[in-house]
């Protein structure tokens, strides 16, 4: 038996290193419990970037649905908010120095991601070195921490939108606290809460392709290189 | 012997480039060993002892010359050929144990097993019987922190076994046990290649080692000194020995 001639009719696939996705699953949510406080850690600066993402977005929807609700009447409140009614009349915006500082939280935030995903890469050298001496495939490791990241996205940026939606909320029950609530559309403001959700998702994925790159990438050998 | 040559290292060199300066660590060694053969490989730090070894597991590839495992040549294999040759062919045993601090025991003695496609019910089963076989029965929850090194070590060691590899390749395995412990591993290693005919080959400074080896390999400066087999060796261990002592 020899390892060009093994069971030729069956061609390559037989010969294929595979990783379930039940098990690649079972494996990210594992490594995530295990370090438990550095993905809080981790999770945390995204909740905090989603929950401010959130708040704005759903803001200034809550703002738009009283303008149309009340019209002029609300102007004077809305306008000291910070919004302003453009050019048309028709609809508010934010202001610059707003969307500014989305940018920057949602910078810091990827920068964030990139630091603590390399570390975590770092740190888990041996154990990937051990897993490509086992066989693993380079896309296999690429795979376990893409799900990880998956895994943080959803649920740190799930948390941060919810927690941006209800501040908003409050805030707004109190600011305008004058203004008659009732008629306001929900929708709108989930559908803003669930773009902040998706984009938290996908700034996790994007923070840690990089270190997941550069960690399938590694090879065996530094293993055995690594004593103490 | 008829026996058919498992790993077959022909001409080869390597050669690494330090800065700028090439620094040639193996200067063309032949090697043939013969399948169900437990060889040792023997050498001083920087003989190029580390370099031979991981060749013939296929981490590393020759500067020139060939590695033939089962007659196949590893230079030629891709990476997924070279995946398979490694969680199939080969089980891999180190000084540090290297096993994966998140997994269980059996997790660990598992995962060779999930990446060759085994069904997770028969993996566990299989995993649960070999840490039986390593006398670890009991233990199979336990996380590598909570294991004794040479406990660390039977885990690897049945993790190693997982997919009926033809050959083991031990990197001085003994060399983070005391000596009894690392005397029981011995014994271990000695067992399997006895009962389930795998080919041992094994880098080691351990002369407890020696006793058990069917050949020693002895490297010196990037080539090979000597070969004895070991109706030869209980003499050189003999110089060895009063050598340590008198220094």
């Amino acid at each position: 038996m020899s390892v060009a001639t093994d069971r030729p009719g069956s061609g390559k696939i037989s010969r294929q290193i595979v990783l379930p996705w039940g098990k690649s699953l079972s494996m990210a949510i594992n490594s995530l419990r295990i370090r438990f406080f550095r993905s809080l850690v981790t999770t945390f600066s995204l909740v905090l970037a989603i929950a401010f993402l959130g708040f704005t977005l759903t803001g200034s929807v809550v703002a738009r649905e009283l303008f149309r609700l009340h019209g002029e009447a609300a102007l004077p409140l809305l306008t000291s908010a910070g919004y302003a009614v453009d050019a048309a009349g028709h609809g508010l915006s934010a202001g610059a120095k707003e969307l500014w500082l989305i940018a920057l939280s949602l910078l810091v935030c990827t920068v964030g991601i990139v630091n603590a995903q390399l570390m975590s890469v770092t740190e888990r050298f041996r154990e990937i070195g051990i897993m490509k001496c086992l066989g693993a495939l380079d896309r296999i490791i690429l795979r376990l921490f893409l799900l990880e990241a998956l895994i943080v996205g959803v649920v740190g940026s799930g948390a941060g939108a919810l927690l941006g939606l209800a501040a908003s909320l409050a805030a707004s029950l109190l600011h305008y606290a004058a203004l008659d609530f009732s008629g306001l559309n929900l929708l709108p403001l989930l559908a803003q809460a669930g773009k902040a959700w998706a984009t938290g998702v996908g700034l996790s994925l994007l923070g840690v392709l990089y270190p997941a790159i550069l960690a399938a990438k590694l090879q065996p050998i530094i293993v055995m290189r690594e004593e103490h | 012997m008829d026996r058919h040559s498992i790993v077959r290292v022909v001409g080869v060199t390597k050669t690494f480039t330090l800065g700028k300066m090439p620094v040639q660590v193996l200067r063309g060694v032949d090697l043939e060993v013969a399948a169900g053969e437990y060889l040792s490989i023997m050498g001083p730090s920087g003989s190029g002892k580390s370099t031979l070894f991981n060749m013939i597991g296929g981490l590393d590839k020759p500067t020139s010359g060939r590695v033939f495992i089962d007659e196949v040549d590893i230079s030629q294999l891709d990476a997924y050929e070279l995946a398979w040759l490694r969680n199939r062919k080969i089980g891999y045993i180190f000084q540090t144990f290297n096993l994966i601090p998140v997994m269980s025991a059996l997790e660990n003695v598992t995962l060779p097993m999930i990446f060759a496609g085994m069904q997770n019910d028969h993996a566990v089963d299989k995993g649960r019987a070999l840490l039986d076989l390593v006398g670890l029965g009991e233990r199979f929850l336990h996380k590598p922190a909570e294991l004794s090194g040479g406990q660390q070590q039977r885990v690897a060691i049945a993790r190693a076994l997982a997919n009926d590899p033809a050959i083991i390749l031990a990197d001085e395995p003994t060399g983070n046990l005391d000596s009894s412990t690392g005397e029981e591993i011995i014994a271990l290693l000695q067992k399997m290649s006895g009962e389930r005919g795998v080919t041992i080959i094994s880098a080691t400074h351990d002369f407890k080692m020696l006793n058990v080896s069917d050949r020693v390999v002895w490297i010196r400066d990037g080539r090979i000194d000597r070969i004895e087999n070991r109706d030869e060796l209980n003499i050189s261990i003999g110089t060895i020995q009063e050598r340590h002592a008198s220094a």
